[in-house]
Order: structure tokens, then sequence, then C-alpha cells
């Protein structure tokens, strides 16, 4: 008993850990390249605009996808590991 | 054939498709009639939510508001995506392990609290009737166009269709249908703009048309600042508007995704835990086909009208009215200016229409030494560009047709869901959750059809006056959902908030959102009965859209105060946290 409950909470911190690296990379690329770092970005142009522009626009999107699928399959190798899986 | 009949075939055709399915995947239990008893496929719900989702406001308004205002308004584009990664990472797998049918279901047990149960509801209420207020916009935008009469008839005839349609079955019903109405909603929004991209860019896929090269060789977005800044209208590409605002904007509108009980409740429909995570991001795959294709449409539309109105240049003369009531590329103006959507006025009587932004200084100048006495396009409805815009780019009749179909498609299908989230908070939730108990199943589905006969009604008077265009509305409604839902269930999931806290943290959140949003937009956004508006808000550039976030932010920390000053969650409570953060032990899905 106290080591199933033991592997549920290092299974909750590990999903923990994926979930604020995947925010963090969803905030840098949304709030961040899109809105607030856009600026820093204008140096690089990109048809007749610049990078942030296109952040703000589609590049967010695309990562966006790319993390949810990401933490789909992440997660589902992380419940077979823990033995949390649906049977 | 004329362009009326064409119009009423696509629609016509779609319709028969939708009711057709409706009858054939009938909703015989209750079980069926909340969440398709369990039994769809990842990409099924995925393509069901992607329909679900996009309503009028994504459909026909969205690409609007980015034409007329630019990169400022990519915040709807981040916004209405970024909350899926929230609820793919933070709520969709723990919410269908716990398994219930109902968002108030989850917070009244979390919570073990009929008090905050009932808040959720009520919660859940007002975002949602606020959001079908949002849609009848569109419906109205979209009936007016195809039948050729004012907004507001265009309105009523579409009330009573949304609601025959949405009685008709459950979500099971709706499930399907939903898949139908997806094929013709992205359809009717693809080929159009693939038209429309391919004649200005040669590029056929329009998301890569819009940072694609004009037939002279100038970057599209190049030539769109140009010829804007040369009428005295904001840069295309610039940030003008307020950064805090726009952070908060996008903020709320993602966290408001993550708090709608009609997108959530998808979640409850797919058969296991690891499914709610891949269907997440399958909603997103159908939403980003729109949404990727969305800031093309936007620029192209801008650049082409702007165009219309200036034939040869900013630098030359105006279209003339001969032009406009003659010259067959520009019948629709003829259209449009019968919903009352659309007005131009020749205030010089130079007999020409110029088109250009009075306000600003640099043009004032121009027009005293042109003899222009104000912009002569004095109506232009953001919300009918999309509508518009293959008429504008003179498509051939079957693809207006087609859009007109899409735009009902969109509209039809969100307010549906909604309509169904409403339904399902008042029978199952209020009445036999509260206060009856041992209703049968047969009164249940009544209460929930009269629920959604009250929930249209209303949403259908306010649409009257709606507080903005059909994708401000709903943002509105997103900042509801924002700061009262999000934050309860992340709190529920993640923290070990207590009752009280829970209780305390979403009503203050929804009231002083509400209060925050009713001071801009007036009182029961009654015309008239405001004290502030969006263009100088109450607190310094925070408009009633963007306060959603600060709601949340609000929620949290007095849901946090309150929690920590009083008893913590029982054990058994505490268990149910442990295990809803475990996938094993969901309840199989009811086989169909």
């Amino acid at each position: 008993m106290a080591d199933r409950q033991s592997s549920g909470e290092a299974y909750w911190k590990a999903n923990l850990r994926i979930i604020i690296i995947s925010l963090i990379i969803w905030f840098i690329c949304s709030f961040g390249f899109g809105i607030m770092l856009r600026p820093m970005l204008s140096g690089i142009m990109i048809g007749g605009t610049d990078l942030g522009f296109w952040f703000a626009q589609q590049g967010s999107i695309l990562v966006f996808l790319a993390l949810i699928f990401f933490y789909a399959v992440r997660m589902n190798k992380l419940d077979k590991e823990f033995g949390v899986d649906e049977e | 054939m004329d362009q009326f009949t064409i119009n009423l075939l696509f629609v016509g055709a779609s319709f028969a498709l939708y009711i057709g399915i409706a009858i054939w995947a009938r909703a015989g239990s209750t079980s069926e009639f909340y969440a398709a008893g369990r039994g769809v496929h990842p990409v099924t719900n995925g393509i069901a939510t992607a329909a679900d989702w996009m309503s009028a406001a994504s459909f026909l308004s969205m690409a609007g508001l980015i034409a007329f205002t630019g990169y400022d308004n990519s915040a709807y584009l981040m916004g209405w995506t970024g909350g899926y990664v929230l609820l793919a990472l933070l709520l969709a797998p723990y919410l269908r392990k716990f398994g219930k049918y109902t968002v108030s279901e989850f917070i009244g047990d979390r919570f073990y609290s009929s008090t905050a149960r009932l808040v959720a509801v009520v919660c859940l209420i007002i975002a949602s009737t606020t959001y079908v207020i949002g849609q009848m916009t569109g419906v109205g935008v979209a009936f007016g166009r195809f039948l050729e009469v004012d907004a507001t008839t265009g309105l009523l005839i579409g009330a009573v269709i949304v609601f025959a349609y949405a009685v008709f079955g459950g979500m099971k019903g709706v499930t399907y249908t939903q898949v139908a109405q997806y094929v013709v909603l992205i359809l009717a929004y693809t080929i159009p703009a693939i038209f429309i991209s391919l004649q200005l860019t040669g590029n056929p896929i329009p998301a890569l048309g819009l940072f694609g090269d004009t037939a002279n060789g100038t970057p599209l977005l190049q030539t769109l600042d140009q010829i804007v800044t040369d009428l005295g209208f904001n840069q295309y590409t610039a940030h003008n508007g307020d950064t805090l605002n726009m952070v908060l904007f996008t903020l709320s509108l993602m966290i408001g995704t993550a708090g709608l009980p009609h997108v959530i409740m998808r979640f409850f429909t797919v058969p296991r835990v690891a499914d709610a995570r891949w269907s997440a991001g399958w909603a997103l795959v159908f939403i980003a086909l729109l949404y990727l294709t969305a800031p093309a449409v936007g620029a192209m539309a801008r650049l082409n009208i702007t165009q219309q109105f200036w034939p040869e240049g900013t630098a030359g003369a105006a279209v003339s009215l001969d032009t406009i009531e003659n010259d067959p590329a520009y019948d629709w103006m003829a259209t449009w200016e019968q919903t009352g959507m659309l007005a131009w006025n020749d205030l010089n009587g130079d007999g020409l229409i110029q088109y250009y932004n009075d306000g600003s200084p640099a043009m004032q100048e121009k027009a005293a030494a042109e003899g222009w006495v104000g912009n002569e396009l004095t109506n232009f409805n953001n919300d009918i560009l999309v509508l518009a815009n293959p008429e504008i780019a003179n498509l051939p009749s079957w693809v207006i047709g087609l859009v007109a179909a899409g735009g009902l498609a969109a509209a039809l299908s969100t307010a549906a869901g909604l309509l169904l989230a409403i339904s399902s908070a008042v029978s199952h939730d209020l009445m036999k959750g509260q206060f009856t108990p041992n209703i049968s199943e047969k009164g249940e589905l009544m209460s929930a059809r009269v629920a959604m006969a009250v929930a249209i009604a209303v949403a259908t008077w306010l649409g009257l006056n709606p507080p903005g265009f059909a994708a401000q509305t709903v943002a509105l409604a997103f900042g509801l959902a924002a700061s009262s839902i999000f934050p309860a269930l992340m709190m529920g999931i993640f923290t070990k908030v207590n009752n009280k806290g829970a209780v305390a943290g979403m009503l203050t959140g929804l009231v002083v959102t509400l209060v925050y949003i009713f001071l801009h937009k007036g009182w029961f956004f009654v015309a008239g009965t405001n004290s502030f508006t969006d263009a100088e808000p109450l607190l310094g550039t925070i408009k009633s859209t963007s306060f959603g976030a600060v709601g949340a932010l609000i929620n949290f920390v007095v849901a946090f105060a309150v929690s920590s000053m009083t008893r913590p969650i029982p054990a058994e409570i505490s268990e149910l946290v442990e295990s809803v953060r475990i996938p094993r032990g969901a309840g199989s899905a009811t086989d169909h």
C-alpha cells in the first residue's frame, strides 16, 4: 500500500514536470515571441514582415499542436512506466 | 439560376443532411442525451469538438476583425487555439477520469458542497448565454444575407431554426451531425480562400500565400501595409495597441476556452483517459485548419476591398457611383446594402466614393486639399467580411452558396452545443441535483427542452442589440468562463482548496468580471447604461474583453485565502483528488 502511494506520488511529480516544461514553451511562443518579445525578433524578416508577426498569426498555433501531441505520447509512456495505465 | 436560388439550394441541402443524421441517431436515454454513451472515437470526437467550438465568431467574425485591425487582433488566433494546450494538459484527462456527465457535477463532488455545484451552474449558464448572444448575431448576419432580408428578420428566422434543431437530439445526434457540419464548414472556409490566394499570390495554400508575393513581386503584406497607410489607417502588420491589454486579452481567451462547459463536456465522451489527451490534440488539428487560413482570409480581403474602392491605386481617383451601380464586380455592395450592414454616401457630391480614415490628421489635410468631406464608406460591418469575401473576389456563384451554408453550419453547431450545455445544467444539475431529485427521466428531458427554449429567447432578445461584433460578444463569454470555471477546475485537480474557498473564489471572480463588463457594455447589455467605454476603460488600458484574466487571478487569490483560513478538506475528498490524478480505474465505456 505504502509502495503504491509513493509510486503514485512519483508519477504525479513526473507529470507536473512535463506540464511545467510544456507550459513554459507554450508561454514563450505565444505571449513571448508573438507579443512581448516581438521587437527582439523584428530583424528576422519573413514574407514582407517580421518573425513575431508569423508567431502571432501562425507559428504559435503550430507549436500548440506539437505540444499537445508531445504531451499525449509522453504521458501514455509515463502511465505504462508507472503501471497506472488503463487495462 | 440566380444567386438567391443557389444559396437556398446549398443551405437547404446542408440542412437536409444534418436533420437526416439527427433523426437517424436520435437520443433515447438520458445518458445518450448528455454524453453519447461514452462510445465516441478520439478523432470523431476531435472533429465534433472542432465543429462545436468553431462558431459564428470563428467563421464569420474573426477574419473581419483581423482584416480591419491587423496584427493586434492576432489575440483571437492565439487565444482560441492556445486554450487547447491548457485543456489537454491541465483538465481533460482528469475530468474524464472523474467520470461524470457535467462540469458542475465535478465541482459539486470535489468541493463536497451543493452550494459549489449551484454556483458553478450559475456561472455556466451566464457564460453560455452570453456566448449564444454572439452566435445569434452571426445567425442574423448569415440568414439576413442569404434570404436577402435585414439582419433583424434574419435573426428571428434563425432563432426558430436553431431551437428546432437543438431540441431534436442530444449529444449523440449532435456528435454525428457535427462531423457533417465540420466538413461543410471547413470546405466553405478554405475553398474561397484558395481561390483568392491563387488570384493574389499564385499560391494554392492560403496560409503560405499570406507570406507570399503579389504578381509584381512585392510581398503581399508589404503591399497591404503600403496601401492602408496611404489611406491614413494603421499599418497592418504593426503593433498599434497596448501590449498589456493584448496579453490579458489573449490569456482571457485561452483560459476561457478551457473553462467553457460545451467544450469540456466533449472530453467526457471519449472511452479512456488516454483518449481525452488525444482528443484535445485532434480537436486542435481540425481547428487549426481554419485558424491557419483565417489570417490569410483577413489580409487578402482587406487588400481586395481597398483596391476595389481605389481601382487606380491610392494616388488615383476613387471608385465612382456609376461603377458601383453598373459594374457587375460591385454587385455585392447592393446585396449587402439591403441587410443594413453596408452603407456608402457621396457626402461631397463628386460622384466618387472616397474610402479613407478621416480620423487621421494627415488625411484630413489631404481631404481638405482634394475637396473630400469625410469617409464615404459610412458603414462596413466587420461581421459581413467572410460572407462577402467570395463575392468581392468575383468567385463563381456555387462558392458563394457554399460559404452561406458554412456560415450557418458554424453558428448552428455551436448554438446547439451551447443550448445542450445550458439545458443539461438546468435539468440535470438544478432540477435533478437540487430541487426535484425524484424527477423522472421523461421529466428531466422535458425540463431540458424548456431550458433550451428560454435560453434561446433571451439570447435572441439580447442579440437584437448585441454588445459588439459576434466575436467580441463571444470574447466576453470567454472572460466570464475564464474568471469563474477555469480556476475552480484547476484548483480542484491540482490543489486541495476546500469548499468555502472554491465558492468564494468563483463568486468573486464571476461578479467582479460581470460588473466590469456591464460597466463598459451596459447593464445586462442594455445599450446606453454603461459608465465607461472600451476606448477609455476604467482600469488603465484593460478593456472589458480582456478582464477575464484579471477576474481569474482574483478568483485564485480569494480561493486560496479563504481556504487557508477555514477547515481543510476531509480525507475522502483528499483521496478523490489523488484518484483523479491517476488514469487507472477510469470507468469503462458503454459500448454502442
